[in-house]
């Protein structure tokens, strides 16, 4: 036990968990104290003393499944459901190993109305042992058998049959309950979809050991996501962790600014104060610092490739738009357009997103990515507003398609402003190559950072609303 | 009442329901542990899930007295752990005037000039009690700092008085809205424990359990259809105790079938903001994205 443990915390420390010998001693005393054969207090022993944050379940879990997924297979399959029937009694073949398809996918059917979760996994299980075809040794990704068994189930197919059978039970349902049974039922399916993934995981691991797994399943957490490649379902859990993390950023800005006590002494409430004290000052009151803070001019390329990031960069500096007097937005790709109307306290931010794609003007000629166009165009239009209190930022990959950079504008624009800064969500390897011409843009920009995932662009908003709370300005690099 | 531990986690979610608080498998175990380990519990996850009536639960199964400490930003020493009754000690200079200083030092420096805030509280009260941190997110992380003594060690210093040690170990739950990252070290010292939304069987049978007069089936229906609308993005999901709300304004309006017109009509109890209200308003009665049934 102690050995697999071992192991166990050492995956999710691979993965990114920071647990400490503490945590892994308290896991080891809470254990003592569960009931080894009960997987889910299992689980949730281990869970609430090696997990410490909500965005670290999913690696613990698949972690879990990983590890400690033999425990499954060790059950006697005597008392198990067969295919006909939950309590399993009629089939006289045992497990109903031999069953052919037509008869798993009715009793399929049968456990998902009925909602039976015990039954679904034993279900799940079977159709992993038939239609899979898993062979040990062959060195091919679960999501190769899942794909198989899949499409062998025929699942759309089998959603329909529910819904037609729940409403021919029912009768005929106005479109609101029609609707609640749909989504009911689709994510009874889902859950089908999770059990037999979790089997094929569950015998790769038997084959292949636990290690050799866990490797392949190992995500980085979602912190640490390319924000270029993000697939559809990173996209949607990232849309849930980055307002969170503008609000927690907010704060701790906030908080240091009410630490940094460089208010004036309020002598009037001082005084007020130290009458309950007999006139004695025990507390000397202040008054608050005036923050400074910034205001910022974002510019975001937002052509094919770079959109998704221009987002993410819009949302996050958008949800800390306290820390700025001021925010305006500019989107471009072969032209340039102010879009800070789009934003405002009421509008969805997908919405907003939607109408700059269909209204702003920022196509001009054949929607490749300008630079040079696009930032001439910044200066002549909004160029007289930049001040020395301005911070402008930048988004993009520099790649211009191999027109003219006229990295000129931006020096004019970098004489003005307080200071300029460059968010590139390519790997810092890519600059200069082919058509990107950072390395020209570089020269007039006080930094530029290599931002590709959200962590970076955290530590990037961080920094700069700290400066607002510094007086004096910052180095610029020539 | 439980005044013995558990000896199973079944027994804690059966006792928690006694008080009707209905756990799950993962808060039963982890509640099982604490009180095994004597190890507080940091609870988190979204508003109105359940998370301090947790602590008021077990404070109600154990018989003990919940003593509360509401965070806020600003919260210090002075409000938390305790505080030297300054008024009280001037009165005391004064009246003594011309007495020995070190006679009056040894005096005004007495437990009879000390306020206790909740935590000193809890560590000296004689009976064990249940102590609730509640929204711990919300203090300086320096504040932080002076929660960890009294976590770990359950023990207070004071410098004039020495240190404090526990008569019993109190029960200790500290809940947290996450809105800021809590510090290593404070974690490190707690089991953790995430309270999601309920599932639809466990969100029915706690609006049988707190609502008055509510059908099985009126129950099932809303528990059905607030999982509908979670499913949604939106900007504040409703939350258990809005489930409860909202159960019972249906019960007073006299519903007892739900429809779309009555989530329609009665929308603003379960959501906050009116963008999530027209969305959600939309999604049930405006044009509806799924084909119409077959006839």
């Amino acid at each position: 036990m102690i050995d697999v443990l071992g192991g166990f915390i050492q995956e999710l420390r691979t993965a990114g968990l920071p647990v400490s010998m503490v945590e892994t001693i308290d896991a080891m005393e809470a254990l003592r104290h569960t009931d080894l054969g009960d997987r889910p207090a299992f689980k949730a022993a281990l869970g609430a003393t090696l997990v410490k944050n909500v965005r670290h379940y999913e690696a613990f879990d698949t972690a879990f499944e990983v590890y400690f997924a033999l425990s499954r297979s060790d059950e006697s399959s005597a008392g198990e459901p067969g295919v006909t029937g939950p309590r399993g009694e009629g089939s006289g073949q045992g497990s109903g190993g031999d069953a052919d398809l037509e008869e798993l996918l009715e009793a399929l059917a049968l456990a998902l109305a009925a909602d039976d979760t015990a039954w679904l996994q034993s279900l799940a299980r079977q159709a992993v042992d038939q239609l899979a075809g898993m062979e040990p040794g062959r060195p091919v990704g679960g999501t190769y058998y899942l794909y198989r068994t899949l499409r062998q189930l025929d699942v759309d197919g089998l959603f329909d049959q529910l819904v037609e059978e729940a409403l021919a039970a029912t009768g005929p349902l106005n479109d609101f309950d029609e609707r609640l049974l749909r989504e009911e039922l689709e994510e009874r399916i889902d859950r089908l979809r999770e059990e037999i993934k979790a089997e094929i995981r569950r015998r790769l691991v038997a084959d292949r050991g636990a290690e050799a797994v866990a490797k392949t399943l190992r995500k980085p957490l979602i912190e640490d996501t390319e924000l270029m490649h993000a697939t559809r379902a990173d996209l949607v859990e990232l849309e849930h962790v980055i307002q969170p993390l503008a609000r927690k950023l907010a704060a701790r800005l906030a908080r240091r600014r009410r630490l940094r006590r460089d208010g004036r002494l309020d002598f009037r409430r001082t005084v007020r104060k130290s009458l309950a004290t007999g006139g004695v000052p025990i507390e000397p009151q202040f008054r608050a610092p005036k923050p400074y803070k910034p205001e910022v001019f974002l510019l975001c390329d937002i052509s094919g490739s770079m959109a998704t990031f221009a987002r993410f960069a819009l949302q996050f500096v958008y949800a800390m738009s306290n820390e700025f007097s001021k925010l305006r937005a500019f989107a471009f790709i072969d032209a340039l357009d102010e879009v800070t109307s789009y934003f405002s306290r009421e509008t969805e931010f997908s919405e907003a997103l939607q109408r700059i794609s269909s209204e702003a003007q920022v196509v001009w000629l054949d929607g490749h990515s300008d630079y040079g166009r696009s930032l001439e165009q910044f200066w002549t239009g909004y160029g007289q507003s930049l001040s020395a209190k301005s911070t402008v930022i930048i988004t993009g990959d520099a790649r211009s398609n191999y027109r003219g950079p006229q990295a000129e504008v931006l020096e004019g624009i970098h004489d003005v402003a307080r200071a300029v800064y460059w968010l590139n969500p390519e790997p810092r390897s890519y600059w200069n190559t082919g058509d990107s011409v950072m390395g020209k843009y570089a020269v007039f920009c006080d930094e530029v950072y290599e931002v590709r995932n959200l962590r970076q662009l955290e530590t990037f908003v961080e920094s700069i609303a700290e400066q607002g709370h510094r007086r004096v300005p910052l180095h610029k690099v020539g | 009442m439980h005044q013995v531990p558990f000896s199973t986690p079944g027994e804690v979610s059966d006792a928690l329901e006694a008080v009707d608080y209905l756990s799950d498998p993962t808060i039963s175990q982890t509640v099982f542990l604490a009180e095994r380990l004597a190890k507080p519990v940091l609870v988190e996850g979204p508003a109105g899930v359940g998370k301090t009536e947790l602590a008021k639960a077990l404070a109600k199964i154990h018989d003990r007295r919940l003593i509360r400490l509401q965070c806020y930003e600003g919260l210090d020493e002075a409000k938390a752990l305790y505080e030297w009754n300054y008024k009280k000690q001037l009165l005391r200079i004064q009246a003594e005037k011309g007495a020995e200083w070190r006679a009056i030092e040894d005096d005004i420096f007495a437990e009879e000039f000390l306020l206790t805030r909740p935590l000193l509280e809890a560590i000296t009260s004689t009976e064990p009690v249940v102590l609730l941190i509640d929204e711990v997110d919300r203090v300086e992380v320096e504040t932080e700092a002076l929660l960890l003594e009294v976590l770990s060690d359950f023990q207070v210093s004071i410098p004039e008085l020495g240190t404090i040690r526990a008569a019993s170990a109190p029960l200790v739950i500290l809940t947290s809205n996450n809105t800021r990252e809590l510090s290593e070290a404070l974690k490190r010292r707690c089991l953790f424990l995430h309270i999601g939304y309920p599932s639809v069987g466990r969100e029915k049978q706690i609006i049988l359990a707190r609502v008055e007069g509510i059908t099985d089936h009126l129950a099932d229906q809303v528990a059905r259809v607030v999982r509908s609308i979670r499913s949604h993005q939106l900007r504040k999901p409703p939350s258990v105790s809005e489930t409860l709300d909202w159960a019972r304004t249906l019960i007073e309006l006299g519903v007892t079938e739900v429809d779309a017109a009555a989530v329609k009509d009665t929308l603003n109890v379960l959501l906050k903001y009116q963008t999530d209200i027209e969305k959600v308003g939309d999604a049930y009665t405006g044009p509806d994205p799924i084909e119409p049934p077959v006839a």
